[in-house]
């Protein structure tokens, strides 16, 4: 802070006065800067959405037509017809939820654990559990490969997608700041009234905690529904395929040839995460701000 | 486990009952230790079974000669020694580094830029309307946007190259060229992760402390001045934080150069991520893949050690 102070102190009067032109250009600098950018990263999309409605013999036509002549919906029919679409959707489905929950059950009880109990040994068990955090998914996937198929023989079902990913060390660490900052007095009003320690921890501290599920909810859902290379290691029968792999395989069937199928798989694929987004969207936000803030 | 003690009992409990007691001070204290090593235990478990120990176990693979056919052999530093001269492992560590050099800078100059901007629009429906657009890139997969980008990049179809034709560029073998490749890469990654680290940018600067930057402006701080000297800065471990992560999310690149190019023209996009890909999974050779898997961890490590050195040196803590 004193630091501060005298940095500011050090450059005062020269620059006080400023010819307000000069900020105007500024501001519209600005302003026409974000415009590309929006432009930039709005294109893709625009061209996406528009190009699934195109006939296949239009699809790769230069120049590109933004607004489709007459739309075209049987490319969305055909992603039907080329991949497993509705199982390998919820195939998707089944492997976030279940992630997501787990994660929200494991993590809260953690969480709770480290913030708000006592016990011996908890700080080594909680700088265990902040030292995997470092630990990247690519470090360990070769012994996990083994483990999931030569000794649990998970291999090519949807649990050796889903059981390996519940654990979490920073859903734990998120949901221990969030106990953290509940004050002691709802658990002290709560043992006057009787309640035993379980039902301080899910009737009043889990409920006073839910912004932070909230968030681990939503980043892990956008995590897990987006995953590819995970999938890629284990799965091998197109009917247990998530969603991400289908549209690469998806792409592989149609090669060149009719990218408004491919393109309508990827839109059909990407509802479910923008409804997500949606009515999540200030909880992902405030979770990767929040990332963010702790520096 | 002390559930059927009858209330006349309640004097006489036995032993555990007694030792658990919701009505001693003493009682309730190992009430609660028990349940923090409950509750802890699927989470310890887990990272057990499922990170600790298979990260220990990569570092035992990688001393291991294993493929498939044969039991694990142990072979000292021979994974290293193989991987030191394997020209194609120096060059996926060139090509992710150059990736993540790249990457890296446009995601940070950008990123920031777009927030100091947007942070002025303060609030307004015009600067809700950017946030969400340069967000929505970062809840598409990997997956959708390398074959989204795959087609834009494309040489002779192509948008990218469409737009480009009309200021007069010449066609760009983005994708078959392998000096253009890795721009091309970036450039999707960067498409994709923008808004990532647009966001964390906005949340450092919406929580600037008003005051100092006031205090600023009436002692006449403005424009770059006011930019340079006190709001960087002020956001230096929020630039530090977002420039790690994005370092560390970028070192692990796979999706985009395996599904736009996989790996080519010639080794040209492949990354150590694929690299090890190849290793582990194509060719199964469980021990030559840790190996490469580890050299990558050590370098991440090296990077988040660079973090904490620097969040001490040089970095502004209010």
């Amino acid at each position: 802070m004193t630091s501060l102070n005298t940095n500011i102190s050090t450059f005062t009067a020269p620059t006080a006065t400023r010819a307000p032109l000069k900020i105007d250009v500024g501001k519209w600098l600005a302003m026409i800067f974000m415009i590309i950018m929006a432009i930039l990263t709005l294109m893709p999309f625009l061209w996406v959405v528009s190009t699934s409605l195109r006939t296949p013999v239009e699809s790769f036509s230069v120049p590109p037509k933004w607004i489709p002549v007459d739309m075209d919906f049987t490319n969305y029919t055909r992603v039907f017809e080329e991949i497993p679409f509705f199982q390998q959707m919820g195939n998707s489905f089944f492997i976030t939820l279940s992630v997501v929950f787990g994660q929200l059950l494991t993590a809260s009880l953690a969480g709770y654990a480290f913030a708000r109990l006592q016990f011996r040994g908890r700080n080594v068990l909680f700088w265990i559990v902040m030292a995997t955090l470092m630990i990247p998914g690519q470090a360990t996937i070769i012994p996990v490969f083994i483990l999931i198929s030569r000794i649990l023989h998970m291999n090519d079902t949807l649990w050796a997608l889903i059981i390996p990913s519940i654990p979490t060390a920073f859903g734990t660490f998120l949901l221990r700041q969030y106990f953290m900052q509940i004050p002691n007095d709802f658990e002290e009003a709560a043992m006057i009234d009787g309640a035993n320690q379980w039902q301080i921890f899910s009737k009043i501290y889990l409920p006073l905690a839910s912004p932070g599920l909230a968030i681990l909810a939503v980043l892990t859902f956008n995590g897990k529904w987006n995953d590819y290379f995970t999938p890629l290691i284990f799965m091998s029968t197109k009917e247990r395929f998530p969603i991400t792999l289908g549209i690469v395989d998806l792409q592989g069937y149609m090669g060149t040839g009719s990218v408004s199928v491919v393109l309508a798989g990827i839109v059909l694929s990407t509802i479910p995460v923008i409804i997500i987004y949606i009515f999540g969207q200030r909880y992902l936000t405030e979770g990767l701000m929040m990332g963010g803030l702790k520096g | 486990m002390t559930a059927n003690v009858l209330p006349s009992e309640k004097k006489k409990r036995s032993g555990v009952a007694q030792w658990l007691a919701a009505d001693t001070i003493n009682g309730i204290k190992r009430q609660r230790a028990i349940l923090g090593y409950l509750f802890l235990a699927p989470t310890i478990i887990g990272l057990m079974i499922f990170i600790i120990g298979p990260m220990l176990y990569t570092i035992v693979l990688s001393f291991h000669k294993w493929n498939i056919f044969r039991p694990p052999e142990f072979v000292g530093l021979a994974n290293f020694n193989r991987l030191v001269q394997d020209g194609r492992v120096w060059l996926s560590f060139k090509n992710t580094f150059i990736l993540v050099i790249m990457t890296v800078t446009l995601l940070e100059v950008l990123a920031f830029s777009l927030a100091l901007a947007v942070h002025r629009l303060a609030g307004s429906r015009l600067a809700m309307f950017f946030r969400t657009a340069y967000f929505l890139p970062v809840l598409l997969s990997g997956a959708s946007v390398a074959v989204t980008l795959g087609y834009l990049f494309n040489k002779d179809f192509g948008v990218i190259n469409y737009y480009l034709g009309l200021l007069g560029v010449d066609k760009i073998p983005w994708l078959t060229s392998s000096s253009v490749v890795l721009i091309a890469i970036a450039l999707t990654t960067v498409w994709r992760n923008l808004g990532f680290s647009f966001i964390i940018y906005l949340g450092g600067i919406t929580s600037l402390p008003t005051e100092v930057l006031e205090a600023a402006e009436v002692d006449g701080a403005q424009g770059w001045r006011k930019l340079v000297r006190i709001t960087l800065p002020l956001l230096s471990p929020t630039i530090l934080f977002a420039t790690v992560t994005d370092m560390i999310k970028m070192l692990q690149f796979f999706d985009e150069p395996f599904i736009m190019t996989r790996g080519g023209p010639g080794d040209a996009s492949r990354t150590v991520v694929m690299m090890m890909y190849e290793a582990g999974f194509g060719n199964l050779e469980f021990g030559y893949g840790s190996a490469i898997a580890l050299t990558l961890f050590s370098v991440i490590l090296v990077v988040t050690g660079f973090q904490f050195v620097a969040s001490r040196r040089w970095v502004f803590y209010q």
